[in-house]
């Protein structure tokens, strides 16, 4: 029973994880079609710049409001970079998908270059609070702390995602825009400014999910986010185009999939079961778990 | 004479290899409505989605497209719409998901007061169904939700796509009830196959053949034209006069 906990608390964490990355994903695809393989360049951006500022930042540190301070600066990193790789590079592109495809890649190496010539490829330890280091019991299950703080980052995360897309009017104008883009400037509106803003919600998601993975894995690393984007994507494809919803059903099936494999299979099953159940998905519902539609 | 509000010209639209309009050209006077006629496949919809900026990006627009002294063809089309450029699109495109509240709130603009009370007066199924979601409405619901949006905010020019298409007799009737009533103070510019509709609306016309225009005119002139509505439009005396 305690390992049943245990594995269904740290998949979920692991889940917690994924969502942080596919959300933003998830929306940027079903809004604006970009395909952005360089999201993952964003939760790097938002771990080195928690890493640097827990060190370096006035006010900032590794515990108590210091840390927080740290993550806000990574979070608003993680946001501005994605910003501004909407602005210049995406969207010259729209609708040109294989040019988007080229940039996001290279992009994403580029980054993960640039993270390696500044800091180095050897993962570097990652500040965290004290407490993140240890464990709570859940039902006699020792659970690490740095599981249970993704998972109510996720939930809260999902909260406002759902209350910003149900009652603002640029939640309106994205859940619109997901449906159909065009009809949304035949109303009057600049949807490229939903754009801009979906790539600062996903890119502040995304630096959320690199500073809380930095405490999760205890070190920060520039190949990090390529490896986490892999899953996100296949969250994505699951949890249907443009849905937060759909993200967050797919991301808990993925992570605990991924969890109970491994564990009572053999270490990298979990991987492998994770894509035959993208392939089952595709085969069966090719929409998605909750299709094309931004759920408020 | 009377300046036209919307003024085509040489409008030539190719879109994948296909030369779609090769040079219209032709006016929409400032009151009334004028219908743009032709058979299946001759550029009618292609036609509006040009003039209001929705052309595919594989498209390649040609000609001169003014409404006043402004030319639309270089703007896009959300500052079209905000300078009084009415849409409603063929098969109506509301957004299913959305309720019908939030599909007209959609359509609210900043630093204007949208006029909900002559939507609602003109539809009053719409205030009634106002947390509906806009999918689950009939197919004439939602064209008048797709209608209400467009007159929430003033415009100067409507284009309306196929209105009627694929609706029941009775809420045929009903739409271009609406239509006329929205004719008396707003210039329209209307695709429409249901000849009855185009009998009862329409002051000009415009027959697009093949691409180009074909014969411009009073609507009435060509209704009676048994003989032209039939080289033209493809259709018998028995169906203008039905």
């Amino acid at each position: 029973m305690n390992t049943v906990v245990l594995l269904t608390l740290t998949g979920l964490g692991l889940a917690a994880l994924y969502f942080l990355v596919a959300s933003g994903l998830s929306l940027v695809f079903g809004l604006a079609d970009v395909l952005n393989f360089a999201h993952g360049l964003f939760l790097g951006v938002g771990a080195y710049a928690t890493w640097w500022a827990a060190g370096n930042l006035p006010g900032a540190g590794s515990d108590g409001l210091g840390f927080v301070v740290a993550v806000l600066f990574g979070v608003l990193a993680g946001s501005l970079v994605a910003v501004l790789v909407e602005l210049v590079l995406i969207r010259p592109l729209y609708s040109r998908t294989i040019e988007q495809v080229l940039v996001t890649v290279g992009l994403s190496l580029a980054g993960v270059a640039l993270l390696q010539a500044t800091w180095g490829a050897d993962p570097r330890p990652f500040p965290r609070p004290d407490w993140s280091r240890n464990v709570t019991s859940v039902l006699g299950a020792q659970v690490p702390n740095a599981g249970l703080l993704l998972i109510v980052a996720a939930v809260v995360v999902l909260g406002a995602l759902l209350a910003f897309l149900r009652w603002t009017r640029y939640g309106l104008v994205i859940r619109a825009g997901v449906e159909n883009r065009e009809m949304v400037t035949a109303l009057g509106i600049d949807v490229r400014k939903a754009f801009t803003l979906v790539f600062a919600i996903g890119g502040a998601a995304a630096a959320l999910a690199g500073a809380l993975g930095g405490v999760y894995f205890g070190t920060v690393s520039p190949g990090q986010g390529g490896s986490l984007l892999i899953f996100a994507f296949i969250v994505v494809v699951i949890g249907g185009m443009g849905s937060v919803v759909g993200s967050a059903y797919a991301a808990v099936a993925v992570g605990l999939l991924q969890q109970f494999v491994n564990y009572y299979g053999t270490s990298g099953l979990g991987d492998l079961c994770v894509v035959g159940l993208l392939a089952v998905v595709l085969l069966l519902r090719p929409q998605g778990l909750a299709g094309k539609v931004a759920h408020a | 004479m009377v300046e036209p509000v919307l003024s085509v010209a040489d409008l030539s639209v190719r879109i994948a290899g296909l030369h779609i309009l090769q040079g219209v050209s032709f006016e929409v006077a400032p009151t009334g409505v004028t219908v743009l006629l032709g058979r299946n496949g001759v550029g009618k919809t292609t036609t509006l989605r040009a003039i209001v900026g929705l052309t595919p990006r594989n498209g390649e627009v040609r000609g001169t497209v003014r409404m006043g002294a402004q030319s639309l063809l270089a703007r896009p089309t959300h500052r079209l719409v905000r300078g009084g450029l009415g849409y409603v699109p063929e098969d109506r495109c509301v957004f299913a998901g959305l309720t019908v509240a939030e599909n007209l709130r959609l359509a609210e603009r900043r630093g204007t007061t949208p006029a909900y009370d002559k939507v609602f007066s003109l539809f009053p199924e719409l205030d009634r169904r106002g947390r509906q979601r806009a999918g689950s409405l009939s197919g004439g619901q939602q064209q008048m939700l797709a209608i209400g949006r467009v007159l929430l905010n003033d415009n100067r020019l409507l284009l309306v796509d196929e209105p009627t298409k694929g609706l029941a007799p009775k809420v045929v009737t009903e739409v271009a009830e609406v239509l006329e009533r929205v004719a008396e103070s707003v210039p329209v510019l209307l695709v429409e196959q249901n000849l009855a509709v185009v009998r009862r609306l329409a002051t000009d016309a415009v027959v697009l053949s093949a691409g180009r225009v074909a014969w411009t005119g009073d609507a009435r002139e060509l209704l009676l034209e048994t003989a032209l509505t039939k080289s033209l439009l493809g259709v018998g005396a028995a169906e203008v006069h039905s």
